[in-house]
């Protein structure tokens, strides 16, 4: 059996190793097209900070890793697919012949519509390699503007800020992180921002960029304000790598399209990660999640088909944890509510603590938080298994903090006074 | 060094806060807690200040094991000038918020002055806030602490606070902590209040460390605690029973103060007993015992987490009370129950969670109820008085709404919070008031255990058990038997008994090791974590330095010897049953010698001689 | 034979020894915030639960983790945290179903329960024996496996 893997990140690298512990004696290839080792994004913030060096972004540690488990690793970049003649064509027209191919070629990131993106001043921060050219420009003293306040804008601003340089970010929606967060929440990451120094500008759009010939840029914004820059980081999202499917009869919308074995539109082709539109655990439909976990997720499961055991996928639970120089938030599941639910919050805005908690029936569905640090996994257990709380949703109601003792209560016997209380 | 070496100062008149390191050459002669808070105290306050003045200070104080692995080191005591007595105050409480002190990185917060406004304290390691206490003042304990856990959105914040009878100026206001352990004697709780403080919310996440001898302290440490494992008293009597282990063995001892200490047995004994907490009730089958609970780092577990039978009349309608929580001990079951002549163990189970609730002293109080129903009983006080209630001695009804009234400050309650001695003045029966120094009696009635007469009378904090707890010597045999009637060789046991009391609370440690640990267990443990030299002749002359301070601190404020005494009916009326029947307490043969083995003269003050030799 | 905590509440006191030999042991200072485990207090209930990771087979904190910082103990079966190779990302933390893995803020990376490499001090130091390190087939371990695999989805 000959396994092919597009993409040499979280979700390609896990699958090469689940179908090796699998299947001792099958081919593994996987193919990816930048220079380093399989490294992960996640750790690029950090590598930015200089906290690690770029082999703490590997995804694996030891060298010999993929040599060591029969992992063929390919660095070229696949043009196209051909699933009637099961290859796929590499950048230099060379064949690779697959009896199960996996795509798992992420995301990039998306460039908007805007005059200017494409100067020399202007990165994204998505790669090593990118993460290399801003740590080289963006230094102590430097004027930087972040495009997008996302996820990704936020998770490097912390770098940014702790390079040293003046940050100024914008965000079109308005709050920060909207995605992920409610507007309490968005708004306290936005507080807690600008009291670390960093100029936050919400409800905001980019216009334009220009260079002028020392190589300063000048970003223009729609409330008529201009910024001096030298460097423009743009973080405005992600797309799924499904370009170099076209043609190819493999059914793509925002990612690739799969069922609950991850198997595409083609039998013998699967997909995992950013790339594949994958069943989201909380309103079971099919969306691009794009997050670590689900990668892993993804990865295991399409590998465990591929490669004769059926396995179903349940959906994954879309969850985010994000560190904003310091202040640390995460989300999960429906955190903006459901029609009909109940929720319960709280908030100290001057200690920038929030805990959120949406409830369908007496199911925990989804959950907001900042500050918190200890125990939150919980959250995802209680989403996960969809446990019938009974009465401790009372007790969350009460005090949401109180997450653990409402998982312990609802899944063990507690006292003897139990049945009484 | 298992100090902090750092003192939290918070100025609440200027609403300032500062730090300052330990006084180390203090430290290394009063060791830390009780010992170390009243040098302080003693250094920084006129002892004759109005206790309730913004001139009282109010610490709250760690030990050095405090925060340790050493069974029980969780202990915190509050060091003030007390507003019940005039004398010097120091309570001692277990629970939790002690050790997280410690953990935050304090030995101990002073407390100066008096804030214009409510207020409370926020610590979180080297954060500390004065807040508007404007949500919680005018609140109970029990919800300024789960309003404060919801604010902070921290399960694990640990908080100290006054309930509703403090601000209201009851003069045995305890501190209460983690819901329901107390800083309890002397009306600590009224000073804090007095001061507009409302509570102390601390989360400390540095831990304790600097150890002087790592290896040699858990060594120490684990050794300590198998001999508290392997002691029937420390392994098996207190965590099955805990306090209320005493209730059936006091009474058959004929030390069982009852009905305001006339009499010296409760026949209704065994039904507020500790085995009573263990037998299933007739209504749900359940027993009113539901575990026993630890404070930080004990290894013995003496708490009693209880629940009151939901078809009593005190809660049937009161659903926040259904719940469990901390039940009775023996010296609240007594108080409550035999002094008052009630024996409806559901209606004290009831009283005491109130008392947690809203930060009363259940010694103090139930002996105050005695004293009322005694003064209710020969008509000194009337249902004019009572609102209507009948007080009468045995009436749970009348026990459960005297406490009601004066945990919320209400009526006569405010004359119950005052306490026997001035209740008693003011309904001109001044010999009713079964106190010393103006602070109730606890457990043990001093006419059938001779020592506890010189024990309450000579205590630096006014009646009290646990200065000198020789019943564990004349009616338990620790560590040597002694004859309960006799007062020869007593004055010697209870001098011993105060020193080696005095440095145990000033450890950090739980004086309920003692029943198992003797200063030999101790001091190694010490000894491996602090810098100096502790050892067990060491550790005992520091606590004879520690009491000799104390005594310093009470004749400053005007105490004299004539203060040394015992009320007139334990001194006249003989007991008028069981072992002890036809004996009155015979302090007069054992106060004289006292002083002598103290080396104080005549007036009860140390000789130049033993403050030379105390360094003091 | 693997062996695992076997946690019986029903012996708990809230005495917290195991936070501090936990802290002692991972931290060196006696420090229950840091404990790899951690007693939960039912007030109402008047009940102790200690819970600590259980070293689940599927193990969701290591197969999260992007940097490889997760690892097993073949000798133990625990998952061992590899604090120099950590970055710090959190993902383990709410990955892990059970709310096991918690985010240090002052070193900046993540800990667990490692059973202290196979002689757990948590039940060294336990009064009540409420926390015993035992054969894993004699723990509550199946039901709590069981739990685990109810959240795998695909599993």
């Amino acid at each position: 059996m000959q396994h092919v893997i597009i993409g040499a990140g979280p979700a390609g690298v896990i699958a090469a190793e689940t179908l090796r512990k699998n299947d001792a004696s099958c081919s593994i290839k996987l193919i990816g097209d930048e220079t380093e080792p399989p490294y992960s994004r996640m750790a690029l913030p950090y590598y930015l900070i200089n906290n690690i060096d770029e082999d703490g972004t590997y995804l694996r540690k030891a060298a010999s890793h993929y040599a060591d488990m029969n992992i063929e690793v390919i660095q070229d970049r696949v043009e196209s697919v051909d699933t009637g003649a099961h290859t796929v064509t590499l950048s230099g027209g060379a064949a690779v012949n697959f009896d199960k191919l996996l795509i798992a070629t992420g995301s990039h990131p998306i460039r908007p519509p805007i005059p200017g993106l494409d100067l020399p001043g202007v990165h994204s921060c998505w790669t090593l390699e990118d993460g290399r050219n801003i740590a080289d420009k963006a230094d102590t003293g430097a004027d930087v503007v972040l495009m997008g306040a996302g996820f990704i804008g936020s998770i490097i601003l912390e770098a940014l800020a702790e390079r040293g340089v003046n940050l100024t970010v914008i965000e079109m929606e308005d709050r920060m992180v909207p995605r992920m967060m409610d507007q309490t929440a968005g708004n306290l990451i936005k507080q807690w921002c600008i009291s670390k120094g960093v100029n936050v500008l919400t409800s905001t759009r980019v216009e334009s960029i220009e260079q002028d010939k020392a190589g300063r840029l000048t970003v223009k914004l729609d409330n008529g304000e201009q910024l001096g820059a030298d460097v423009v980081i743009s973080a405005t999202g992600v797309r799924a790598n499904t370009r170099f499917l076209e043609g190819s009869g493999i059914e793509a919308d925002f990612g690739v399209l799969v069922n609950d074995r991850l198997q595409s539109s083609h039998p013998d082709v699967y997909a995992a990660g950013d790339v594949c539109q994958g069943k989201d655990f909380s309103t079971e439909e099919f969306s691009v999640q794009a997050i670590q976990p689900t990668a892993a997720d993804h990865g295991r499961i399409a590998a465990m088909n591929m490669c004769g055991r059926d396995t179903r996928h349940q959906g994954s639970v879309n969850m985010n944890v994000l560190d904003t120089m310091g202040l640390v938030s995460t989300s999960y599941g429906l955190w903006m509510g459901v029609d009909g639910g109940e929720s319960v919050e709280l908030v100290d805005e001057e200690r920038y603590r929030y805990i959120s908690l949406q409830f369908q029936d007496d199911v925990l569905v989804g959950a907001q938080a900042l500050g918190l640090t200890n125990h939150v996994g919980v959250l995802r257990g209680l989403i996960q298994t969809k446990l019938k709380l009974g009465k401790w949703k009372d007790h969350l109601l009460q005090d949401p903090t109180r997450i653990m003792e409402a998982y312990l209560g609802a899944t063990q016997s507690i006292g003897h006074n139990a049945a009484l209380l | 060094m298992a100090w902090a070496n750092n003192v939290l100062r918070v100025n609440l008149t200027d609403g300032t806060t500062s730090n300052e390191p330990l006084n180390m050459e203090w430290a290394r002669l009063y060791l830390g807690q009780r010992g170390l808070a009243t040098k302080y105290l003693v250094e920084e306050i006129d002892a004759r200040c109005d206790a309730l003045s913004p001139d009282n200070k109010l610490i709250m104080t760690t030990g050095p094991l405090t925060g340790t692995m050493a069974s029980t080191a969780g202990r915190y005591s509050v060091v003030t000038k007390s507003p019940l007595t005039g004398a010097v105050a120091c309570s001692n409480s277990g629970g939790f918020i002690g050790a997280e002190l410690k953990a935050a990185g304090y030995d101990m917060i002073i407390f100066e002055g008096k804030s214009p406004q409510p207020v409370y304290l926020y610590v979180e390691n080297d954060k500390v806030d004065i807040v508007p206490a404007d949500e919680i003042w005018g609140q109970s304990v029990w919800a300024a602490d789960e309003w404060l856990h919801k604010k902070y959105q921290d399960p694990l914040l640990r908080i100290a606070a006054v309930g509703r009878a403090a601000e209201k100026g009851c003069l045995y206001a305890a501190i209460v902590n983690d819901l329901h352990r107390a800083a309890g004697r002397s009306g600590v709780g009224t000073v804090m209040a007095s001061k507009n403080l409302k509570a102390v919310a601390v989360r400390g996440t540095k831990g304790v460390g600097n150890i002087k001898d790592p290896a040699g302290f858990m060594q120490a440490v684990n050794d300590g605690k198998q001999v508290l494992a392997e002691n029937a008293v420390t392994g098996q009597g207190l965590p099955t029973y805990g306090t209320q282990v005493l209730m059936n063995v006091i009474n058959e001892v004929g030390a069982m103060p009852t009905r305001n200490m006339r009499e010296v047995q409760f026949e209704g004994a065994s039904k507020i007993s500790a085995e009573a907490m263990h037998e299933p009730r007739e209504s749900d089958g359940k027993p009113n015992l539901v575990t026993n609970a630890g404070c930080f780092g004990c290894t013995i577990a003496c708490g009693r987490i209880s629940t009151i039978d939901r078809g009593h009349f005190s809660i049937e309608n009161k659903p926040q009370y259904w719940g469990a929580s901390g039940g009775l001990e023996y010296e609240a079951a007594w108080a409550l129950g035999s002094d008052t002549g009630v024996d409806d163990m559901d209606a004290l189970t009831y009283a005491n969670f109130i008392c947690n609730e809203d930060g009363i002293d259940p010694i103090s109080f139930g002996a105050t109820v005695a004293a009322a129903m005694e003064l209710y009983q020969i008509g000194a006080i009337t249902k004019e008085q009572t609102d209507g209630v009948e007080l009468k001695f045995g009436s749970a009804e009348a026990l459960t709404w005297a406490t009601e009234v004066t945990c919320k400050g209400e009526g006569f309650g405010q004359e119950l919070g005052m306490g026997s001695k001035r209740l008693c003045e003011k309904y001109g029966h001044p010999d009713l008031s079964m106190t010393v120094k103006g602070q109730e009696f606890p457990a043990y009635d001093p006419r059938g255990i001779q020592g506890m007469g010189l024990t309450y009378a000579t205590s630096n904090r006014g009646a009290c058990h646990l200065r000198s707890y020789t019943v564990s010597s004349e009616v338990m045999g620790v560590p040597v038997k002694t004859d309960p009637l006799e007062t020869e060789g007593k004055p010697e046991l209870v001098k011993a008994f105060q020193d080696a009391t005095a440095i145990v609370d000033s450890s950090g440690l739980c004086v309920f090791t003692t029943f198992a640990w003797t200063l030999e267990d101790i001091a190694p443990q010490v000894a491996a974590a602090c810098e100096g030299d502790w050892t067990p002749e060491s550790m005992l002359e520091a606590g004879e330095r520690i009491w000799n301070l104390e005594r310093e601190f009470n004749l400053a404020a005007g105490l004299t010897a004539a203060d040394d005494t015992l009320p007139k009916r334990l001194l006249t009326e003989p007991a008028q049953t069981g072992p002890a029947k036809g004996h009155v307490n015979r302090l007069h043969e054992m106060l004289p010698k006292y002083y002598e083995v103290r080396g104080w003269n005549k007036q009860g003050e140390p000789t130049d001689e033993t403050r030379q030799r105390l360094s003091l | 034979m693997l062996r695992a905590l076997q946690i019986e509440p029903e012996k708990c006191t809230g005495c917290l020894q195991c936070e501090l030999a936990c802290s002692y042991q991972a931290e060196g200072v006696f420090n229950p915030a840091k404990s790899r485990i951690k007693v939960f207090t039912f007030h109402d209930e008047g009940r102790f639960v200690p819970y600590t990771c259980t070293q689940c087979s599927e193990a969701w904190c290591m197969h999260a983790c992007p940097v490889e910082a997760i690892v097993l103990n073949e000798e133990t079966g625990s998952k061992d945290v590899l604090a120099d190779v950590c970055v710090g990302c959190k993902v383990c933390t709410i990955a892990c179903p059970f709310g096991t893995v918690n985010y240090n803020q002052d070193t900046k990376v993540v800990y667990k329960c490692d059973l202290c490499g196979g002689d757990p001090e948590c039940a060294k130091a336990c009064p009540t024996a409420a926390i015993t390190y035992v054969d894993a087939d004699h723990t509550g371990l199946g039901r709590m496996r069981a739990h685990a695999a109810a959240s795998a989805g695909a599993n």
